[in-house]
């Protein structure tokens, strides 16, 4: 894998999730974008879930300095030493992994290793893992500190540009998502409205 | 053979639930819309161990929560409707499994049995392909008949013809629905894939010269198309002077042929009242049965009081049987003495092979045509007997099989007469004897139960009157189902044929009669192999 693909490091680590602090300050991958990361051996994907950056010190709360600052980049330029004091992290849930070249949608045996590099995936891996649908029962199932609603819908038109007709691939999607959600139809028409724009 | 393609066009969903006496329910793949599927069509399902045939009975709207219904989706959206067609909401179809086929070789020879179980859960439902269909009625050859196509298909449904002759077959619908040009396609093969004569009394002309279809073009009649093996006979020389034909007969009828059953049979079109009625029976008894007539008509000119004293026939009583029998003195085919006898001449064509139409020309009401043709039937049903009776205890060859057939049944075979005439006995009986009848009718519900029930093949095209489909689907099974196909067939040129002849109920529509490429194929069959063939076979025989 490439060096300078990778964003951040697992710094905390479960069986269903982990959370990666990035290299870059406010350089999380966008919300329901599709990561990946190193287990013992095998890759395992995850979809970013939520992002937050913050004081590195957690005894020390971030104070505003920017009033008499001409921009918010001249409050960097002041203060060099806030990128090291500051710093960005996300949550992303397991989704899958990939086991002999087989992508296999459900939870790997075991966590992925803590400080385990995590990449971005490209549109060519995302397009691979989303022929099957499977895994999307383990979003609609998940408890999340955001709406897990937010997090599908954001993945699935991240998805749907890694195929070459989006349209088909969310209609497809929908549908898988109205078998699992077939009890709850104002879940799923709500879903369903922000899955297209 | 069936490609890959070709099954994933006809798939059509999945077995869901279901019973044998109401059929089961049909999910529908999400990519199949509930307005692409008819009522009527064939259904093959793919059982774990058979192959059964059905019918589309009904097709319905469900969803998988009701709660989807209360607060529809947003499907103005495509996409929304996209996705939740098939999934949230689904069509689902009814089919009544009426055949199966085992899947191992004994159950292929044996052939299509009746359904006796149902499809296990999820099994593949598909249309029937063409080689379905022609598994289940057979393909055309030298006694089977092709009738039609089953809807939205090619293949030919095939009628057995020999086997459709050898009970009595109904054909019913509204008027105007095409039961003329389907009778004319049923009579044309009898006379091509069967050995049977026929015996028709065309109350309107239709069937022996040229008729005209609905659209005001003239079809060809029987007698064009097989002129040696029909012969026409007329009541009416005026209308055929009309016409410029020449029938082979012309037909007149004594009134000593007439006897006080045929009248009796008359007492609503002419509008007798009981006491006529015996009044009749009392006059056939002072005069004889084969004077009774004339020299009751000879008493409405002169002074009839010292009889109608002695008779004890109350004065009013005799006005309303005057009223009434004046209405027959009308008929110039009645006449007082018949100079030929018309039942010994058709008896003689029928006995040379030869099919006959009796046509009423200009007297197409109802008096003439249930006068002539009850009178006519109950001659030709007595000889019939005779003739078979002695072949039976000579050991000899029986006559050959014959068909009556009659429009406007109900008005011979309602329940209130069928069981005194001759109609009524021929349907429950005279199988037995080689007679059988083709009856044609718009009020099958006018018709004896005990009559219906007897009745081997139906063909119906559409019915909308709750009696008259309950009367026509009467002992079938699946009646309910087969209600729902029966009154949704198009008003045009479609029939729904079960019965008899025919493995399972069946939705054709028509094959096409009157063009000059129809008459190619609707024509003898002497041209062809077979017929040559046939003509070898009675050579020999």
């Amino acid at each position: 894998m490439d060096l300078k693909q990778r964003i951040a490091e697992v710094v905390e680590t479960s069986n269903a999730e982990f959370m990666a602090q990035c290299y870059n300050l406010e350089g999380a991958p966008a919300l329901g974008s599709m990561v990946k990361t190193k287990s013992k051996d095998y890759d395992i994907y995850a979809i970013v879930y939520s992002s937050s950056t913050h004081g590195i010190d957690p005894n020390r709360r971030i104070i505003a300095r920017g009033q008499n600052a001409g921009s918010e980049a001249d409050i960097y330029k002041a203060n060099p030493q806030l990128s090291k004091l500051l710093s960005t992290d996300f949550r992303a849930l397991i989704v899958g992994y990939n086991k002999d070249k087989a992508i296999l949608q459900y939870l790997p045996p075991s966590p992925a290793s803590i400080y385990a590099f995590v990449y971005p995936c490209d549109m060519n891996e995302v397009r691979d893992f989303t022929q099957s649908l499977n895994f999307l029962s383990l979003l609609t199932d998940a408890r999340l500190s955001v709406s897990p609603d937010e997090v599908i819908t954001a993945f699935l038109r991240y998805a749907g540009q890694s195929h070459p007709s989006p349209n088909d691939f969310l209609v497809k999607a929908g549908k898988e998502i109205a078998w699992l959600l077939s009890n709850d139809i104002r879940r799923l028409d709500s879903i369903l409205k922000r899955l297209q724009k | 053979m069936s490609t890959d393609s070709d099954l994933e066009k006809r798939h059509l969903g999945k077995v869901i639930s279901g019973s044998l006496a109401q059929g089961v329910h049909v999910k529908l793949d999400p990519v199949r819309s509930v307005e692409d599927i008819a009522v009527g069509r064939y259904i093959a399902i793919s059982g774990q161990k058979k192959r059964f045939f059905g019918m589309i009975t009904d097709v319905s709207l469900e969803a998988v929560d009701p709660r989807a219904l209360i607060m529809p989706p947003d499907i103005s959206d495509p996409f929304i409707a996209k996705v939740v067609s098939g999934t949230t909401t689904y069509g689902n179809i009814s089919v009544l499994p009426m055949l199966t086929i085992g899947s191992d070789v004994a159950g292929t020879m044996e052939g299509p049995q009746p359904a006796k179980t149902v499809p296990s859960h999820f099994s593949e439902v598909e249309f029937a392909s063409d080689e379905d269909v022609k598994t289940v009625f057979g393909a055309e050859d030298r006694q089977r008949f092709y009738i039609g196509n089953p809807l939205d298909m090619e293949t030919k449904v095939c009628l057995n013809m020999e086997e459709l002759v050898k009970r009595s077959n109904g054909v019913f619908g509204k008027s105007g629905t095409g039961k003329t040009f389907l009778t004319r396609l049923l009579l044309i093969g009898m006379l091509q894939k069967s050995r049977t004569t026929s015996l028709i009394f065309d109350m309107h002309n239709e069937y022996g010269w040229e008729g005209t279809s609905e659209k005001d073009h003239k079809v060809k009649g029987l007698k064009q198309l097989f002129p040696g093996k029909v012969a026409v006979f007329s009541l009416d020389e005026d209308y055929d002077k009309r016409r410029k034909v020449k029938s082979d007969f012309t037909v007149k009828i004594g009134y000593n042929e007439i006897e006080p059953e045929d009248i009796q049979l008359l007492k609503y079109i002419l509008n007798l009242t009981e006491a006529s009625v015996q009044a009749i029976y009392e006059l056939a008894k002072e005069f004889g049965d084969d004077k009774w007539l004339e020299s009751t008509f000879n008493l409405f000119e002169s002074d009839s009081a010292v009889l109608i004293e002695k008779l004890k026939i109350h004065e009013s009583t005799w006005r309303n049987l005057r009223r009434g029998l004046r209405m027959l003195q009308r008929f110039p085919f009645l006449v007082r003495r018949a100079p030929e006898d018309t039942v010994k001449k058709i008896l003689d064509y029928i006995s040379s092979g030869k099919s006959v139409v009796l046509q009423f020309g200009g007297y197409d009401d109802l008096t003439a045509y249930v006068l002539v043709a009850n009178l006519l039937t109950r001659r030709i049903y007595n000889l019939y007997r005779e003739r078979v009776d002695i072949a039976t205890s000579a050991d000899t060859k029986k006559p050959d099989q014959l068909v009556i057939t009659i429009e406007e049944a109900h008005r011979f075979l309602n329940p209130d007469i069928a069981a005194q005439t001759t109609f009524g006995k021929i349907a429950r009986e005279m199988r037995k004897y080689n007679v059988t009848m083709l009856v044609i009718d718009q009020r099958p519900s006018g018709i004896d139960e005990e009559v219906m029930s007897q009745i081997g093949t139906k063909i119906t095209c559409l019915l909308d009157n709750e009696k008259d489909v309950d009367a026509v689907l009467t002992g079938v099974a699946g009646k309910s189902e087969l209600k729902s196909v029966l009154s949704k067939l198009e008003s045009k040129q479609q029939a729904l044929i079960f019965g008899h002849a025919l493995p399972m109920p069946v939705v054709v529509r028509v094959r096409e009669y009157g063009s000059a490429d129809s008459y190619k194929e609707l024509g003898p069959l002497n041209s062809g192999e077979s017929g040559k063939k046939d003509q070898l076979d009675d050579l020999w025989n």
